[in-house]
């Protein structure tokens, strides 16, 4: 099967991958370190203060970035579980354990900063509306797919199992979604929804879309670096392995 | 007709056997043996289709176990290590179960036959399976094997913990199957007193 | 080459396991004394009065079903895993999934169903009546095959695993939340004089969606655990 041009099945394989991936995290680190600086900036200096809620919303531009990301990750994540599962691809499956703890992460960050946000908005520091339940939910599914790799032993069933949790939890997502903001107003209480975005400036817009896109550089980076572990521990072929040992990819990280 | 060709079978990291190729005409019995570990119940597991082989197919009648699914599911009894019998339930009511499920024949007088065929005393069969010794259990488990009408039979040690008549009831028995044309693949560490052209072994190796 | 027809094998499967628990009725009674038990101690730990039972009612007692669902999970493939019935089950020539529904309902018929029936004494305790008891009693209906067949799919991943008891847990809860909000929101609806019909047809699409896509996948994760 060639293309004109480069073949891209011949990195499918662990052993090929591996030193693609390690040239390219460096590329991607970077991206990201300036995307974030640039996004940043655009966030916290340029866009203007807000109406309403002062300088304190500005935290929405880590919040609804990571919010994104945590969501495209999972489905990302479930994609590759599928494919693995469909064509019996170990790769796949490799992907998808790579892709897990990173959207945790993004997660955890969106609840984190939906907390910082919450707090001089609200007073409290946490509310039940609609977007943080859902995202606390998310974060509880893949806890579920890292907990249920890591409580099985046998590779081949940990990787199934867990394909198979990711598949069922990302029919769950929008499931949630609409029975979570079917219950917020059924029991609506406050008045300022933290989901009732101020009337986005254009600076805004721009600033929330350079840290998406410095989130998904970092995404790829941190992947990339995550899967070259999974090889390293996976394959553990004399041959190529001595060429990419546990401190060689602490090192490129 | 059933054959592997070029099997190879892994279980987590450790390869088991490779390049297993070997052809079981109907009236003959395949004698699986090899020292423990050696894959014999990983082996019995993949002609079941419970388990995947790394390589290699699995073909009965010419044709892919993995298209046929339950056309081939339904020509196989599988008796493994584990009984496959529910201790709550009695000798006769686990046969009976068995026997439903399996579309065979399951009156009580027939089950109890079976029952009795493998050695078990009436008196035994309406206790709950739970009392039972681990070679009555072994009985019960075997019991099906009487009721069976299907063609392939995948038997996992079934020798063991039986005595020497529940033995030779079982191999008379596997010798009445041969001759009507059936065909039988046991893991087994013991030698099978049947008619040798009807015996072949395979021995698994790396 | 003998072959059970599909409501042979059906049958076959759903009287075995209601045979067992006719054999071993304290199942039957421990989902039932579980319910009762739990939903006590919240009268207990929030105080006896009469307008506050009735606020948390709904949720307390949505909840409490949906744990008592939750912990007889464990007997639904284990014992079958553990005898070898499971890997016979596997061996039968008609669709896993269909086997897996003929479980799923004899389960709920033992675990399930005595807490449906037990729920509009339940309700009354926490000052529930009339329509509210009727609503909790149909949500109930509909829910808790729901969260039965959502939790086969939790017990079939971690078959055999050690800790699998608070891992199903963390597994399945994010699972069962889509049925306790419409469920409990049936209720509350009531309560608070608005019609629950919404709820209710919510929950029944919810029981429709799990009873086509929950069986076969149990059937998936039950073939991977037993390779």
């Amino acid at each position: 099967m060639s293309t004109a041009g480069i073949n891209w099945f011949k990195y499918s394989s662990p052993q090929a991958f591996h030193p693609l991936a390690g040239r390219l995290i460096p590329w991607f680190a970077a991206a990201a370190l300036g995307l974030s600086g640039v996004g940043l900036y655009l966030g916290f200096f340029v866009a203007p203060t807000d109406a309403t809620q002062g300088d304190a919303y500005r935290i929405i531009f880590v919040h609804v970035p990571a919010a994104w990301m945590s969501m495209f990750l999972y489905v990302i994540m479930a994609v590759w579980a599928g494919i693995g599962l469909g064509l019996n691809a170990r790769p796949s499956f490799m992907m998808a354990q790579a892709i897990a703890p990173t959207g945790a992460l993004f997660t955890f960050l969106a609840l984190l900063t939906g907390s910082m946000w919450g707090k001089p908005t609200w007073g409290a520091w946490w509310v039940w509306d609609a977007r943080l339940t859902s995202e606390l939910i998310l974060l509880f599914q893949y806890i579920g797919i890292i907990l249920l790799r890591s409580s099985i032993d046998d590779l081949r069933r940990a990787d199934r199992a867990s394909a198979v949790l990711a598949l069922v939890g990302v029919v769950n997502v929008p499931i949630i979604y609409f029975s979570v903001r079917w219950w917020n107003t059924l029991h609506q209480g406050a008045s300022v929804s933290i989901t009732a975005a101020p009337s986005m400036a254009g600076s805004m817009v721009t600033a929330m879309l350079v840290m998406t896109l410095a989130f998904w550089m970092y995404s790829f980076a941190v992947t990339l670096a995550r899967m070259r572990c999974v090889i390293v521990e996976r394959e553990r072929q004399p041959s190529w392995g001595k060429q990419a040992t546990i401190p060689d990819v602490v090192e490129a990280r | 007709m059933f054959q592997t060709v070029a099997l190879s079978g892994s279980r987590g990291e450790r390869q088991l056997f490779s390049d297993v190729s070997v052809t079981v005409k109907p009236g003959t019995l395949l004698a699986v043996v090899g020292e423990n570990g050696s894959g014999k119940t990983s082996f019995l597991r993949m002609l079941c289709g419970l388990l995947s082989p790394d390589g290699g197919a699995i073909l009965w009648q010419g044709k892919d176990i993995r298209q046929l699914k339950e056309l081939y599911i339904a020509q196989l009894t599988y008796v493994g290590h584990l009984n496959g019998i529910k201790d709550e339930l009695t000798p006769v009511e686990n046969l009976t179960v068995s026997a439903c499920l399996a579309g065979d024949e399951s009156s009580g007088e027939i089950v109890q036959q079976a029952l009795e065929a493998v050695g078990l005393g009436r008196s035994v069969h309406r206790l709950p399976t739970r009392v039972l010794s681990q070679g009555q259990k072994r009985r019960v488990a075997l019991a099906r094997l009487w009721l069976s009408t299907r063609p392939l039979w995948l038997l996992d040690e079934p020798f063991a913990s039986l005595d020497a008549a529940a033995t030779s009831y079982l191999t008379q028995r596997l010798q009445l199957h041969l001759s009507h044309g059936g065909m039988v693949v046991v893991a087994t560490h013991q030698e099978i007193a049947l008619p040798t052209d009807s015996v072949q072994h395979l021995r698994l190796t790396r | 080459m003998s072959q059970p027809s599909m409501s042979e094998a059906l049958r076959g499967v759903v009287r075995r396991d209601l045979l067992l628990a006719m054999r071993r009725r304290s199942d039957v009674a421990m989902s039932v004394f579980f319910v009762v038990i739990v939903a006590s101690l919240f009268p207990l730990g929030v105080g006896p009065e009469q307008a506050v039972l009735r606020m948390i009612a709904s949720g307390v007692l949505w909840v409490t079903a949906l744990l008592a669902c939750l912990l007889s999970l464990g007997r639904l493939f284990t014992a079958d895993y553990l005898d070898g019935v499971l890997e016979q089950t596997l061996l039968i020539p008609q669709p896993l999934a269909v086997l897996v529904v003929g479980k799923v309902f004899a389960h709920w018929v033992i675990s399930g169903l005595p807490v449906v029936l037990l729920s509009p004494l339940l309700g009354l305790q926490f000052g529930l009546s009339g329509d509210s008891l009727v609503v909790l009693t149909l949500s109930l209906l509909l829910g808790t095959p729901t969260l039965s067949m959502i939790g086969a799919i939790g017990a079939a991943l971690t078959l055999g695993l050690r800790g699998s008891g608070l891992l199903v847990a963390l597994l399945v809860l994010p699972l069962f939340i889509p049925v306790l909000i419409f469920g409990a929101g049936a209720v509350t609806n009531s309560l608070a004089g608005i019609g629950s019909e919404a709820n209710l047809s919510l929950l029944g699409a919810c029981f429709m969606l799990s009873l086509a896509f929950a069986p076969w996948a149990t059937a998936v994760a039950l073939r991977i655990a037993l390779e």
